[in-house]
């Protein structure tokens, strides 16, 4: 590392020094503009620093790695950074709660950071991710290959000197379309067949699909007794209802069994990463619905909260009790969907999930009345929520809160606990231990569902959490039963905060930069005249909410421009699927049909 | 015991089944409580929400009721009352388009200034993403959220590219479909107008009470002397002679104290500025 890198370093040495007496030498830089502590880190020493952080902070929990390409950063912060990325690592502790500590390491084009995947498993699709997007290769990385895109894949679409086919302009508002443009038809702009460029030496004839992909090609062979039989290699997906979407589990059977399982994904892959950095940040909110598409209000809300961490503004009461009750309807709505389809996934085909979400449609119904749609809500802005709730709203919310959906998550434990194909198919199956579920990055309800209460809404609350009083319910068996029933029992959790928050919800503005009517166009945002583009301080920020599926965390970085520099979504239903490989090897697999439905995923938020 | 769990599964589909099914035998099933009824056929559904039983809705014949914040796809106002279009061209809801559907062209007069009409107007509806930034920023309330929603062509090109004559609405549309909104708008146009008349009006007071003053004080001051047309020439040949002067030395000091002078004004520009930026972030703090 040059002198260069080293900006911000000297004040604020003794905060670096814990680490640097453990590891001299690692931290060699602390950034002081930031909220959460931020180190630079040598990349030697990553690997000894994480090991320490981890054996003896306690930070145990990696959960977060991405990148930022610095190559076209215009603000003056960063001026001085001579190497061109820095991937940068949020490392929790579900053990003393509490915010990030941030490690950026700085590398030139074409150099190689050492992989954290031996200390931190959950590592692994993350630095596949940043491999994949950014071209950064991760030395020790087991299957370090493309994860997203395909193979034949040319560049690497996060860098900011790649351009996506029918590319305009590097920011939105594209200037054609002001007064004066015209309309055009962009099929026309690029014909079909011209826009297909491929690696060098790379030909899409002759290139067949590897099967022997890491681990499936070192599952262990064994023969069953005197039948000498050969595990085969299968493709669950990717068009297979049991999937939730285009999804596809390589598996290497012997039998029935289950040697070894690769998740495959990417093919919903849209870059919204990319298109989140030409958005203005605004535009990014009706963006953020179509991440997990059941739980559109908790994505607003995350990004929301985010954003407001770099415009350091305040969110009127009202606002933030509204954002919670919406933010708890969905978690009932994903539950309650996601216990449907793990029976789903049983076999019970359809008619326990339409009862499972039959009360789904209700709720709904109150997000259409506020927000205009059911599912791609939009509902959140920076600053509070887009318009208030329309009269009456809070008594129906009321019922459904005390009354009906009380009464439906009754019937539902009523028809499926006890039942005994669900004890039978979920008991003991899928197993993985907490300690290896939270070195896989695992989050929400399948790590509390192994006996950890680790809740981001008590651990670290956000909005008005800390003001409710419910509680974190954990299991310890962490099997399909565990994780089936403990979506229910959070359920009932939610509901208690929702009897609160409809209880306690003050009159009052529902944003803080709203001009005073309903519809009053400009200045719902920062007030004033051009309220739709407005430029956060530069610097970054990393928020994260307790999403239904899991932790969902949205790291922005700004250059004081309209646009977000970097825009990085964390997806609870990406990470989490590192643990579907180790949770499905010795079962079944129909099981692993089941182990993945009790994962949770929403692949709109595992392929981005 | 072995088997309760089938039993229990069978009983709560058969409850959802006989509370359905005597539901729908009775004359006028619960679902259609609450109902419009169009015509002999076709009903639009209010659903209420503490309906029980299954909720399907047959449509097309049966439709629901969409709330007032319904949106789907943008729609342009037209004033009737006034006969124009409210949209003035600005470009501000393709600014804020995060698809960036939306294309404006503005009109021009006959000696080809540009005037405040958009001549074209045109929204891909096959990219709209029906977040409805068009209709929240909006400074003149022209473009709201339609609650049409069954646009289904057979070609994406041209049909679902609306142009303004496919999207343009009359207000009295507008107002049956937001009721709410539309009359919050126009309580809050009447109350900008008042304010507007009783400012003229001041104004108005104000000029009179000037001139009044002015023509007393014009009756006993004296008036001012006009230049004879000597002097006019003597000023004119002055005149002349400084601008051939500074044509003369191009690139002379005089440019210099030119471009200071902008630079200084660029200056004060940016403290202006920063002044207000500070002054909105004190606002905003409060």
């Amino acid at each position: 590392m040059s002198e260069a890198t080293t900006v911000a370093e000297a004040p604020t040495i003794d905060s670096a020094l814990p680490f640097n007496d453990a590891v001299p030498g690692a931290v060699i830089g602390v950034w002081a503009e930031e909220t959460d502590k931020a180190y630079f880190v040598a990349p030697d020493k990553l690997l000894p620093l994480l090991t320490h952080l981890r054996d003896r902070e306690q930070y145990d929990l990696l959960s977060s790695v991405t990148c930022v390409d610095y190559s076209a950063y215009k603000g003056k912060l960063r001026a001085g950074i001579s190497e061109r990325f820095d991937v940068v690592y949020h490392l929790y502790s579900t053990k003393k709660g509490g915010g990030p500590i941030r490690l950026h390491v700085r590398v030139p084009e074409n150099e190689t950071v050492p992989s954290a995947t031996g200390v931190y498993p959950g590592a692994n699709l993350q630095e596949r991710e940043v491999y994949d997007l950014f071209g950064i290769k991760f030395e020790g990385h087991p299957n370090l290959r493309r994860v997203l895109t395909w193979e034949g894949f040319h560049g690497h679409p996060l860098r900011k000197d790649w351009k996506e086919a029918y590319y305009e302009e590097d920011a939105k508002p594209f200037k054609s379309r002001h007064p004066g443009g015209h309309y055009q038809w962009h099929e026309d702009k690029l014909p079909w067949g011209d826009n297909n460029t491929y690696p060098q030496g790379w030909d899409p004839d002759s290139w067949k699909e590897p099967v022997t992909y890491v681990p499936v090609s070192q599952a262990p062979y064994h023969g069953y007794g005197e039948l000498d039989t050969q595990s085969i290699v299968i493709n669950l997906g990717p068009h297979h209802p049991s999937t939730h979407g285009v999804f596809r589990m390589l598996t290497r059977v012997e039998g029935e069994t289950i040697l070894a399982l690769e998740p495959e994904m990417g093919y919903l892959h849209r870059n919204h990463e990319k298109i989140g950095e030409r958005n203005t940040w605004l535009m990014n909110m009706p963006f953020t619905d179509r991440l997990d598409y059941i739980n559109s209000m908790s994505n607003n809300l995350g990004y929301a909260l985010a954003v407001e961490k770099l415009l350091d503004i305040e969110v009127p009461e009202r606002a933030q009790y509204i954002r919670v009750i919406m933010a708890e309807f969905t978690r009932i709505i994903n539950h309650t969907w996601s216990i449907g389809f793990i029976l789903n996934d049983l076999g019970a085909l359809q008619t326990p999930a339409l009862y499972a979400i039959e009360e789904r449609e209700m709720i709904l119904d109150l997000f259409e009345e506020v927000s205009g749609s059911r599912m791609m809500c939009n509902y959140m802005r920076f600053g509070g929520v887009v318009r208030d709730l329309t009269p009456g709203w809070v008594d129906r919310a009321k019922y459904l809160a005390y009354d009906r959906l009380p009464r439906a998550l009754d019937q539902l434990d009523e028809l499926l606990s006890g039942n005994e194909i669900i004890k039978a198919r979920g008991r003991g199956v899928g197993y993985l231990s907490a300690e290896d579920l939270i070195a896989l990055s695992v989050t929400g309800p399948m790590l509390r569902a192994a006996g950890v209460p680790y809740d981001i809404r008590k651990v670290e609350p956000y909005c008005i959490y800390d003001r409710f009083d419910f509680d974190v319910p954990t299991l310890p068996e962490s099997d399909i039963y565990a994780r089936y029933y403990i979506r229910l029992l959070e359920a009932r959790e939610s509901l208690k905060i929702l009897q609160q928050a409809l209880r306690d919800i003050p009159p009052g503005e529902v944003n803080a930069y709203a001009s005073a009517t309903l519809g009053q166009g400009f200045g719902t945002i920062m007030g004033g005249k051009g309220g739709y583009t407005f430029r956060p301080k530069e610097g970054e920020a990393y928020a994260r909410i307790e999403a239904p599926k899991g932790e969902l965390g949205f790291f922005v970085v700004s250059d004081n421009k309209p646009n977000p520099y970097r825009y990085h979504v964390r997806s609870p239903s990406f990470i989490n699927l590192n643990a579907l490989g180790p949770m499905s090897v010795g079962y079944k697999v129909a099981d692993a049909i089941v182990i993945l439905g009790a994962i949770d995923i929403v692949l709109g938020e595992v392929d981005r | 015991m072995f088997g309760t769990g089938l039993l229990k599964g069978l009983g709560v589909t058969l409850k959802h089944f006989t509370e359905t099914f005597i539901d729908d035998r009775r004359k006028e099933p619960s679902r259609y409580e609450g109902s419009i009824q169009v015509d002999e056929r076709r009903r639009i559904i209010h659903q209420p929400i503490s309906q029980e039983g299954l909720l399907t809705i047959q449509y097309p014949e049966e439709r629901r009721l969409l709330p007032e914040r319904f949106r789907y796809i943008p729609m342009l106002i037209w004033d009737t009352e006034a006969g124009e279009d409210r949209c003035t061209a600005c470009g501000i809801c393709a600014k804020v388009c995060p698809p960036q559907c939306i294309w404006i062209v503005r009109d021009s007069d006959e000696s080809g200034k540009p005037i405040t009409r958009p001549a074209e107007f045109y929204i891909d509806v096959a990219v709209c993403m029906s977040c409805s930034f068009c209709a929240e920023f909006c400074p003149f309330d022209a473009i709201k959220m339609n609650h049409d929603y069954e646009l289904a062509v057979y070609d994406r090109y041209p049909q679902l590219v609306y142009d303004k004559e496919e999207l343009t609405v009359p207000i009295e549309y507008y107002a049956a479909l937001w009721p709410t909104q539309y009359a919050a708008e126009e309580a809050q146009r009447a109350k900008q107008k008042e304010e507007e008349r009783r400012r003229e009006e001041e104004k108005k007071k104000a000029a009179e009470a000037k001139a009044q003053a002015q023509t007393a004080g014009g009756e006993s001051g004296v008036a001012k002397p006009k230049r004879s047309k000597e002097e006019l020439e003597v000023l004119k040949a002055q005149a002349a002679a400084k601008a051939a002067a500074r044509k003369g030395e191009e690139g002379g000091a005089e440019t210099e104290d030119a471009e200071a002078a902008k630079r200084a004004r660029l200056e004060e520009l940016k403290r202006k500025a920063a002044e207000k930026a500070a002054q909105r972030k004190k606002e905003s703090g409060e």
